[in-house]
C-alpha cells in the first residue's frame, strides 16, 4: 500500500513493472511477441472508429439497414464484417432525433464497444466522466462544447453489463447525394458516444 | 462491493479533460499493458469479472491516482500472484521495487433464488443490497425504481463469475430510471439506462 510519499518513492517504475509480469507470463508459456503483435494490429488497425461510421453512413441511407441496425446490431456489424470480442454478445444502436440525445458512459470501469466505436479514449475512462455524466448529463455535454437545446430529452446508458452501447449521430445537413464513404469520413468517435454532434 | 470505483453520482469532481480526437494510448507500456491482460484472459487465467473486479479492490489512493494502464496492469499482477503463478516476492525482485498488488477478495456469491423474469413496461426495483463482492450494480440505482425497457441475452453472473463460484448465466434488463427519482433535488433531468442483472432486482407491487 502506498500511503506515505515515502512509500511512493520505493514503488518500481510503471514500465519496470510491465517487464516484470511479460517475464512472468513467458516462463509461464505464454506466446508473448506474437500476441503483442497481433494486439497492435487490434488496436490501431481493426478495432477503428471508422467501423461504427460505415453503420452509421449505411443507417443514413438505406432505411432497411437502418431497422437492421436497431433491431440487431451485432446481426448488422457483423453482415458488414465487422466483429466482436467473445464477451460482446450484444450490441444497441440508440438514435439521435431532434427530441433525443443518447450518450454512453460505464460509471464503473471503461466498458464500450471498443470493436465497433474504437477503444475509449483517456476523458472517458477518468473519474470525472464516470462521476458526473450521469447525474448533470446538461452540463457535462455544455462544458465538451456540446449545448443542447431545452427541449431535448438526453438519455444516458452506463455500460454495466456486456451489452455494448453505439449512439447514431443525426446526419448533418446539406450532405444529401454524398457517397457512404464519405458520409463515413464525417462521423467521429465522440459522436457515436453522443457527446458531441455532427 | 462499495469501492472507491463506483464512481456514478459522486460529487465534486471537476471538468472532464475532453478533447476531440484524443488519443487512446500515450507510452509503448501502456500498450503492452493492454495486450498483456487481453492475452492472460483469452488464455484462461482469469475471465473479465476477475479482470474488473481486481480494479475494484485496489486501495483506493492508488485506485484514484493510477492511469487506466496502470489499474490494469495492477489487476493483472494481482491475479497472476492470486493464481498462483508467481509471488509478490519474485514481482518485486524482476521489477527492481514495490509492486503495488490489489488487497484480498470478499467470498462471491450465486444467482439470488428468488430471482424472476421480467418484461417490458414491468416496474421494476433494485434490491436494496449491500454485498461486499464484485457486483455490477452502481449504488446509485440501489433501492430506486424503474421501468423495463428490453431484456438482453444472459451473461455470465458477476457476483459469482469474479470469484469462482458455480451460477446460471441470467438475462440482463435495460432498465430505464429517471435522474431526478436517483437524486432527488440533487440532479438534472435525465433519463438513465443501466443494465441490470436478474437477480438485482425484485417486482414492485
Amino acid at each position: 500500500m502506498m500511503n506515505t510519499e515515502q512509500d511512493k518513492l520505493k514503488v518500481a517504475p510503471i514500465e519496470k513493472r510491465v517487464e516484470a509480469i511479460d517475464q512472468v507470463l513467458r516462463n509461464y508459456g505464454l506466446e508473448i511477441e506474437s500476441f503483442v503483435d497481433h494486439f497492435h494490429d487490434l488496436a490501431f488497425e481493426q478495432w477503428i472508429p471508422n467501423n461504427g461510421a460505415k453503420l452509421v453512413a449505411r443507417a443514413w441511407v438505406d432505411p432497411q439497414f437502418k431497422e437492421f441496425l436497431l433491431r440487431d446490431g451485432v446481426g448488422a456489424a457483423k453482415s458488414m464484417g465487422f466483429s466482436f470480442p467473445a464477451h460482446h454478445r450484444y450490441l444497441v444502436a440508440l438514435e439521435n432525433t431532434d427530441a433525443v440525445q443518447n450518450v454512453i458512459c460505464c460509471t464503473l470501469c471503461s466498458c464500450t464497444a471498443f470493436s465497433i466505436i474504437g477503444l475509449p479514449p483517456d476523458w472517458y475512462k477518468d473519474l470525472e466522466y464516470r462521476a458526473r455524466v450521469v447525474r448533470e448529463a446538461r452540463t457535462v455535454l455544455k462544458e465538451m462544447g456540446l449545448i443542447l437545446p431545452s427541449h431535448v430529452q438526453i438519455k444516458v446508458w452506463d455500460t454495466t453489463a456486456d451489452t455494448r452501447y453505439m449512439v447514431i449521430p443525426q446526419k448533418p445537413k446539406g450532405v444529401d447525394g454524398w457517397s457512404e464513404s464519405k458520409l463515413a469520413d464525417l462521423v467521429t468517435k465522440e459522436s457515436m458516444i453522443g457527446v458531441a454532434n455532427l | 462491493m462499495d469501492g472507491i470505483h463506483d464512481l456514478g453520482g459522486q460529487e465534486g469532481f471537476g471538468k472532464v479533460r475532453f478533447e476531440q480526437g484524443a488519443k487512446v494510448f500515450h507510452e509503448e507500456w501502456e500498450i503492452k499493458a493492454n495486450a498483456l491482460y487481453s492475452l492472460a484472459v483469452k488464455s484462461g487465467i482469469f475471465n473479465m469479472d476477475e479482470y474488473r473486479h481486481a480494479i475494484e479492490r485496489m486501495e483506493p489512493r492508488h485506485y484514484l491516482s493510477a492511469s487506466y494502464y496502470e489499474r490494469s496492469l495492477t489487476s493483472l499482477a494481482s491475479l497472476c500472484v492470486e493464481k498462483g503463478i508467481v509471488s509478490q516476492e519474485e514481482l518485486e525482485r524482476l521489477a527492481g521495487g514495490v509492486y503495488p498488488l490489489a488487497l484480498p477478495s470478499a467470498k462471491g456469491r450465486s444467482n439470488n433464488p428468488l430471482r424472476q423474469s421480467f418484461e417490458p413496461g414491468n416496474l421494476v426495483r433494485v434490491r436494496n443490497e449491500h454485498v461486499s463482492c464484485h457486483v455490477r450494480m452502481p449504488g446509485y440505482i440501489r433501492g430506486k425504481q424503474g421501468i423495463v425497457i428490453r431484456v438482453t441475452p444472459a451473461y455470465p453472473y458477476p457476483d459469482a463469475h469474479a470469484h469462482g463460484i458455480d451460477a446460471a448465466s441470467e438475462p440482463t434488463y435495460d432498465v430505464e430510471f429517471d435522474a431526478l427519482e436517483l437524486w432527488p433535488e440533487g440532479s438534472e433531468s435525465a433519463k438513465v439506462h443501466v443494465g441490470v442483472f436478474e437477480s438485482y432486482l425484485e417486482t414492485v407491487v
